[in-house]
């Protein structure tokens, strides 16, 4: 084992670690005995309350439409923050002056405001200014804001996308007779595609999560807005958020698996020019900006 | 033009959620380093810990960790934080526990792979001169893991001024919240989400601008 921080263990430090190993066991489970003991006090233990995940009810009625309405509201987000993202993330890099600053001001504004803030103002902005069906309003509240915060982190990506081609690129395409605009559509962005796939991919879990917020405050029916009237019918606060959390957890483990399976397969890949924008890249793709989309 | 604004305490609102990011960064800051420093340990019970909460905390959404920190810690398991009976309170504190639980899983990433930046050979010519484990740490690797991750930890920092708003969801009576009731009781809805993104432009921008640039100078150049 080669680490920064220690040697391979001789006598002294194997002795050691076997130490902290019982020390840390011990801790770790005096604390689930903790939790353990709580809920059989409280009564959250009771097969009862465990018994509705078996049954196909449960499932039917409260978790499943949830679910759906979750991954409806993901992916509709997302089938529509890309394009315009694509489009926020070229129009920044433009030659032209009036077209880049304020691009900029647009993206580094949606990203720098709470995603919450967004919904609830769009919210408010559908009930006072449309005629959309009040059941159908949360459901595009939800979706506006999950589409303006994402377009304008999937800019920055697209930008650090085109940004890590080799300068050569656009210089060939160039000398060989191509305009600005073909250049960007038949040269850089393919290769920029594939380049931040793995990024984009792994924006979804952003997307994912975030839905959950519609739930609560805009009353979306969502997957956690599902297990409260599934709480409040079979009074199993937490087994539901168990489960409900698992759910998530599941869903999210495998895009996150997807992306890495991605970039691996992209890394390895002899077409790509060896750049791959990861997971990582969506953390913030520049410094200075308000990034950070967690 | 602003008289939209009287008789709501729109400071305090944002005095909240300055309040819920700071204590919510030092205890992350804290526990992450903890998790962090697990993840790296020679020990393999400590590393699986580390490895499972990292990916389980990342992939839940944070709303459905703030929403059970209120309904499944403070009313099923008793944890209320010490504040019993201000309810106020109790959701403030319940609301920090929930963010630091939550923004840890990634400040752990961050230092961790902080550490990752630094070369093996320099922690092993470390060794080489005589340096102690705790000087290796604490005079070599440390120091230069830190530098590098300032970038990393403002993003963190930032998202975290952001998912405060989440708070909302148990009645922490910060920006969103506040933004919410305006928005039902006035018909200014153009200016309430401006004065409100405003807001959080003046908390997050500075904040991005000023880690930014101490991050670029504090890089250790290789």
């Amino acid at each position: 084992m080669t680490s920064v921080l220690y040697d391979t263990p001789g006598p002294r430090a194997k002795q050691r670690n076997v130490v902290l190993t019982i020390v840390f066991f011990v801790l770790l489970a005096l604390f689930l005995w903790w939790i353990w003991r709580t809920m059989d006090d409280k009564g959250q233990l009771k097969w009862a309350l465990w018994e509705p995940f078996t049954t196909s009810q449960a499932w039917t009625t409260y978790l499943l439409p949830g679910l759906a309405n979750t991954m409806k509201a993901a992916a509709l987000s997302m089938v529509i923050a890309l394009p315009l993202g694509a489009l926020l993330g070229i129009a920044r890099l433009s030659d032209h002056r009036w077209v880049r600053v304020p691009t900029g001001a647009v993206v580094e504004f949606f990203r720098s405001i709470p995603v919450l803030l967004l919904m609830l103002f769009a919210a408010a902005f559908y009930v006072s200014s449309t005629d959309i069906s009040s059941e159908s309003r949360p459901l595009y509240a939800v979706v506006t804001g999950l589409v303006l915060y994402n377009a304008s982190v999937l800019a920055e990506i697209v930008r650090a996308g085109i940004l890590s081609l080799p300068k050569g690129q656009t210089e060939a395409a160039l000398a060989v007779g191509l305009r600005k605009g073909q250049t960007m559509t038949n040269v850089l962005l393919p290769q920029a595609v594939t380049v931040m796939l793995p990024a984009i991919v792994s924006q979804l879990v952003v997307i994912v999560k975030d839905t959950a917020l519609g739930g609560v405050m805009l009353n979306f029916t969502e997957l956690l807005n599902a297990r409260s009237t599934l709480a409040a019918n079979y009074a199993n606060v937490i087994p539901s958020f168990i489960v409900v959390a698992a759910i998530f957890i599941v869903i999210n483990f495998l895009i996150t698996t997807f992306a890495s399976w991605l970039e691996g397969k992209l890394r390895r890949g002899k077409k790509s020019t060896g750049v791959v924008l990861g997971a990582a890249a969506v953390g913030g793709t520049e410094a200075a900006g308000a990034g950070g989309s967690i | 033009m602003f008289d939209f604004l009287d008789g709501y305490d729109v400071l305090g609102a944002f005095w909240m959620t300055v309040k819920l990011t700071a204590l919510s960064a030092l205890g992350s800051l804290v526990w992450g380093t903890l998790l962090a420093a697990m993840r790296v340990s020679p020990v393999p019970l400590m590393r699986g810990f580390g490895t499972a909460y990292v990916n389980i905390v990342r992939n839940i959404p944070l709303t459905v960790i703030i929403v059970f920190t209120s309904l499944g810690l403070a009313d099923i398991f008793g944890v209320t934080m010490g504040a019993s009976d201000d309810f106020p309170l109790q959701g403030f504190r319940l609301a920090v526990l929930g963010l630091t639980a939550y923004t840890a899983a990634f400040v752990c990433e961050a230092l961790r792979s902080g550490i990752n930046t630094v070369p093996p050979g320099q922690a092993e010519a470390a060794r080489a001169i005589g340096l102690s484990f705790s000087q290796v740490l604490g005079l070599v690797v440390l120091p230069q893991a830190f530098r590098s991750v300032i970038g990393p930890l403002a993003n963190v920092l930032i998202a975290l001024t952001k998912n405060t708003t989440v708070a909302a969801a148990i009645g922490v009576a910060e920006a969103a919240s506040l933004m919410k009731t305006m928005i039902e009781n006035e018909a200014q809805l153009l200016l309430i989400g401006a004065v409100f993104a405003f807001g959080f432009v003046v908390l997050t921008l500075p904040t991005g601008l000023a880690l930014g640039w101490l991050s670029k100078r504090l890089a250790v150049k290789r």
